[in-house]
Formats: structure tokens, C-alpha cells, sequence
């Protein structure tokens, strides 16, 4: 094979996969960059530079910081629960209790069903009075509650849902490398009088740190992404209690068509993922090298 | 593995940690349980649970007569049909391209390619409907699909794989005068069979259930997929009539549900083979 036709052969292949990229990945990206510093263009009245405006706009915006503030609440809600879920699904899993066939399967259901569908079934749960929920409640004795329909519990509910759906998915790899931890170092820890509990903590958690850094970047980037299930439950609501920042680019972009400003909220996205990112290769790349 | 693990729970605490996860696994398919009890039984009984509840099929006769359930799942099994077999073809390629010719510009052009894990077609719904208009292709297959056809999970999974097949088999299929594209076909797609098979799960379950961006992009019965029609469906048509909200819901789930169900083992390893990289 000549020089020329290894430059020319490799270019070809991977020709095709960049043009589709950079029509539905970079371009789009680098668009929203610079629309974010223009007006929407209106009838016949096209765009016209407006330099920072929709930024200004954007941070005089209560709606805008609610959505912030709601996606990082979502946030904190839901990666570290679905970690620690995740994580116990799979001792439990592991330990070969009766019947772990099914309890993995029960586990991981939820992750192959579409959010949209089983959305409409937690809204049955959480219905005042007659829901699931109430009527567990209503053994106790537990007053009927607009779990969605108050301001103090929806987005608790909405991160009740996007745990529920996610944990399944992430325990299989927690299960993985369980299984990828030498017996033979439980067999030392337990010569050497090691408690159950200084075993998990001083051998596998440390052992499954990779796995928890890499469900840690997943689980951050779907809390920026997971908004299926707000469309069923909330529509963002009651007053703006459950708008997360994706759901408010849709709102912004496909409601009130304002691309200009639903440019400059996707910055704020895009900015997001992109620290998630630097998280993921300056931290974890660096420290997680015995994987 | 056939050692006994010395922290293997006995006793009292294997009979708690039992129930403890008996329970959470209760919790976990009570909505799809719900789901199949509410669909299977008349309305009256859709928020009371008596066991002798009658069964019934006339839930979902009502369903596929007040909403076109049938095209809905048409258009879905098109659209992911299409994504993937662009997806198998153009990936395939590019990890070809990138596992095995040392081109110029090629670490430039992989890292052009792992961004797209981090932004996601998911994210850039105002920007890509606008290119959807200016092609035209808004409300068909096409327009859903497109956004994820080179799909950066893909090629990053592909590549590994092809990396792993010895070079010599690659060599002796020059020898005999194969071309880049005989020997991709002949040597490495062959190989690399388990991994498409992960790739193709996971690929189906992730558009199956994809739901904001065909919301975006489709406004008619005819290019409307599942998850948007069970939405509107939802949303607008029935009030709240749980138990055609349930059965809908179940129509929807029920292709994949089904092939999880009997393909489990396959799906989970798929999954994890897939997440891990």
C-alpha cells in the first residue's frame, strides 16, 4: 500500500460518518454559538445582530434561573441515589439471594421501557385521592396530597421517576465488576478478621471506584437530558416547579418561538456537558488509571 | 468460583437482605404491573385491586379504535430500521478508517468524533429542526433519523473491536488481493458479530423509546412514532381514562418488552458491553 492511497483509503471510510457529524453535531453546535448573538428573525424581518442581548435577557429571566436552579436540584436528586441504588442492586444481586434472576430483571426492566409510556403510569401513582400512592397513604391513615400538583413535591416526584428509571441500567455495570473482584481477597480479609462492612469499604469500593466515576459522568449528563417524563407528569408545572433546562429550550424554541433566546438557554447546556466533560477526562482519566 | 465467599450474608441477615430486595423489586415493576392489570381488566376495576376482577381484551379494541396504534408502530419500526442500518453502515466504515489507516488528520478527526458523546443530537433540537426545514425533510423518517445516523458511540465501539483483530489476518487477506472493503467484509465484520449484536440492543431500545426530538420534528399520523403518538393519545384525547392511558402504554412498550423478556441475558450483556469503554 503506497502513502498516498493509506491518506486517501482512510479519508474515504471515515468520510461519510464526519459529513453526517458535522451536519447534525458541529455545525448545529457552532450555529447555536453564533444565532445566540442575534435576534429571531420575525415575517419578514430578518435577524439583525444584537451582541449579548438574549445573554442579558437570559440573566434578568426568573424563569431561566428557576430552571437552573430545578436542574441542579434534579441533579444532586438524582445521580447520587441513583448511584447508591444502582450500587445496592448489585450486592444484592451478587450475593445470590433466591431468585436473583428475577430480582436483575426487576431491576433492569424500567431501563428498556420508553419514558413517555411508564410516565403515564407513575401520573396514576401519584394522583390525589385514588392514586397508588394515596391509597397506600390512606391505609395509614395519610390525608389525599397533589404530589405533582404542589410546588413543595413535584420535582421530588419527577426525581423519584428518573431514579427509578435509571438505577436498573447503571447496577449492571456495578454488577460487572463486582464479579471482576478476585475472590481470593475476600478470603484474605476474612483470615484477617475483617467485618463485613471494613470489607466493602476497604476492598470494593475502592476496587469500584472506576465504575462509580463512569456512572457518575453518565448519570451528571442525564440530568441534563432527561426531560421525557416532564412532558407527561408536570409540562414544568406548578409555576415553573418542575421546568429543567432542556425542557425550557423546548418551551422557548417550539412554543414561543424564540430561537435567538433558545440559542443562548442551549449555551448554558452545551456549557454544562462540556464541564461534565472536563470532569470526565482532567479528573477521572487521570486518577482512575488502574482500571 | 465454586469456593464459598467467606461475606456471603447467612442467617438473620441473609432472610432481611432477601426481603430488602424482594421489596425494592416489587417497587420496581409495580408500574409495569400496574400497567398489565389495569390493561387486562374492565375500567371499573382500574384503581380497585380485587383479585376476582373479570378479564377482559375489550381495553384494547377501544384503544386501537380511538387512535391509530397500528401506523404509530409502522412508522416507529421504520424510523428504527433506517437509523440503524445507516448506523451499522457508517460505523462501520469510520472504525475501519480509524482502527486500521494511519491517515493524516486522524486523531483530529476521532476527536471531532468523540464529541458527539458529549453533545447529543438530544440537545441541539433548535438548530437541527431549522436544518430540517431548509432539507425539507421535516414530518418524515428521514428527519428523525438522520441526527443519529453517525453515531459517535458506534464508531468508538467498533473501533476497539476492529483493533483487537490481529493484523496478520488483515495482511493475508491483501495477499490474496482483497480490497480495503473485501477484507472489512470478509475478516473483520465477521469477528466483530457479538459486538454488532450489542450495538444493534442497545441502538433499538435508545430510538424504540426516543421521544423529544421526533416530538420536534414530526406533526402528522404518517411519520408520528410510537412514543409521540402515545403522548398526544395521552395527553389530549382521553382525559383521564386509566385504563386505555394503560393499555396504550402497553401497546407501546409491549414490542420491546417482550423481546427483553426473552432475550434478557443477551440484553443486559449487550448493555454493559455497550457502557463500558
Amino acid at each position: 500500500m503506497t502513502r498516498l492511497s493509506r491518506h486517501v483509503t482512510g479519508w474515504l471510510l471515515v468520510l461519510p460518518a464526519m459529513a453526517f457529524l458535522a451536519l447534525f453535531t458541529h455545525w448545529p453546535a457552532l450555529a447555536t454559538f453564533i444565532d445566540s448573538f442575534w435576534s429571531t428573525p420575525k415575517g419578514r424581518r430578518p435577524a439583525r445582530f444584537v451582541g449579548a442581548e438574549n445573554y442579558q435577557h437570559m440573566l434578568s429571566d426568573p424563569v431561566f434561573w428557576k430552571a437552573a436552579w430545578n436542574n441542579l436540584i434534579f441533579a444532586i436528586g438524582t445521580v447520587p441515589a441513583s448511584i447508591a441504588l444502582a450500587l445496592l442492586m448489585a450486592v444484592w444481586v451478587n450475593d445470590r439471594l433466591t431468585g436473583r434472576t428475577l430480582l436483575r430483571m426487576a431491576y433492569f426492566t424500567p431501563t428498556i421501557l420508553p419514558m413517555i409510556a411508564v410516565a403515564n403510569i407513575w401520573l396514576f401513582f401519584f394522583t390525589p385521592d385514588y392514586g397508588l400512592l394515596d391509597q397506600l397513604r390512606g391505609l395509614f391513615g395519610g390525608q389525599p396530597w397533589p404530589w405533582l400538583g404542589s410546588a413543595e413535591t413535584a420535582l421530588a416526584c419527577v426525581i423519584v421517576v428518573a431514579v427509578w428509571k435509571e438505577a436498573g441500567f447503571f447496577m449492571i455495570f456495578y454488577l460487572a465488576a463486582l464479579q471482576q473482584i478476585s475472590p481470593t481477597l475476600g478470603e484474605a480479609a476474612a483470615l484477617e478478621g475483617a467485618s463485613r462492612w471494613t470489607y466493602f469499604r476497604r476492598v470494593q469500593w475502592p476496587l469500584l471506584m472506576p465504575t462509580t466515576l463512569f456512572v457518575f459522568v453518565n448519570a451528571a449528563i442525564n440530568a441534563f437530558r432527561m426531560v421525557d417524563h416532564i412532558f407527561v407528569l408536570t409540562h414544568g408545572g406548578p409555576d415553573n416547579a418542575t421546568t429543567l433546562l432542556l425542557y425550557y429550550v423546548y418551551e422557548v424554541g417550539f412554543k414561543f418561538w424564540d430561537t435567538a433566546y433558545a440559542a443562548a438557554l442551549t449555551m448554558v447546556l452545551l456549557i454544562a456537558l462540556a464541564l461534565i466533560a472536563a470532569v470526565q477526562f482532567g479528573v477521572i482519566e487521570r486518577r482512575a488509571h488502574y482500571r | 468460583m465454586s469456593r464459598p465467599d467467606p461475606y456471603a450474608p447467612r442467617g438473620l441477615a441473609l432472610t432481611l437482605e432477601t426481603a430488602g430486595a424482594w421489596l425494592l423489586a416489587i417497587v420496581w415493576i409495580a408500574p409495569l404491573a400496574y400497567a398489565i392489570w389495569t390493561a387486562f381488566h374492565p375500567q371499573e376495576f382500574s384503581t380497585r385491586f380485587v383479585w376476582n376482577a373479570p378479564l377482559t381484551l375489550e381495553n384494547f379494541a377501544r384503544v386501537l379504535e380511538a387512535a391509530p396504534f397500528g401506523r404509530y408502530m409502522l412508522n416507529t419500526f421504520v424510523y428504527v430500521t433506517f437509523v440503524l442500518a445507516c448506523q451499522l453502515v457508517l460505523c462501520t466504515l469510520a472504525a475501519y478508517g480509524f482502527a486500521r489507516y494511519d491517515f493524516f488528520g486522524a486523531n483530529v478527526a476521532f476527536a471531532l468524533v468523540l464529541a458527539q458523546l458529549m453533545i447529543m443530537p438530544d440537545v441541539l433540537i433548535v438548530e437541527n429542526y431549522r436544518t430540517m426545514t431548509k432539507l425539507d425533510l421535516v414530518d418524515t423518517a428521514p428527519g428523525i433519523a438522520l441526527p443519529y445516523v453517525a453515531s459517535a458511540f458506534g464508531v468508538f465501539l467498533l473501533r476497539q473491536t476492529f483493533k483487537s483483530v490481529p493484523k496478520e489476518l488483515d495482511d493475508a487477506a491483501r495477499v490474496e488481493g482483497a480490497s480495503p472493503l473485501q477484507t472489512l467484509w470478509r475478516v473483520y465484520i465477521p469477528l466483530a458479530r457479538p459486538v454488532y449484536v450489542a450495538y444493534a440492543l442497545v441502538s433499538i431500545s435508545y430510538h424504540w423509546n426516543n421521544f423529544l426530538w421526533p416530538l420536534i420534528v414530526t406533526n402528522s399520523v404518517e411519520a408520528r412514532p410510537l412514543t409521540v403518538g402515545l403522548q398526544i393519545f395521552a395527553g389530549v384525547d382521553q382525559g383521564i381514562d386509566w385504563s386505555v392511558i394503560c393499555t396504550a402504554t402497553l401497546i407501546s412498550a409491549a414490542p420491546l418488552l417482550v423481546a427483553f423478556l426473552m432475550f434478557q441475558r443477551q440484553f443486559v450483556q449487550s448493555f454493559m458491553r455497550a457502557g463500558i469503554r
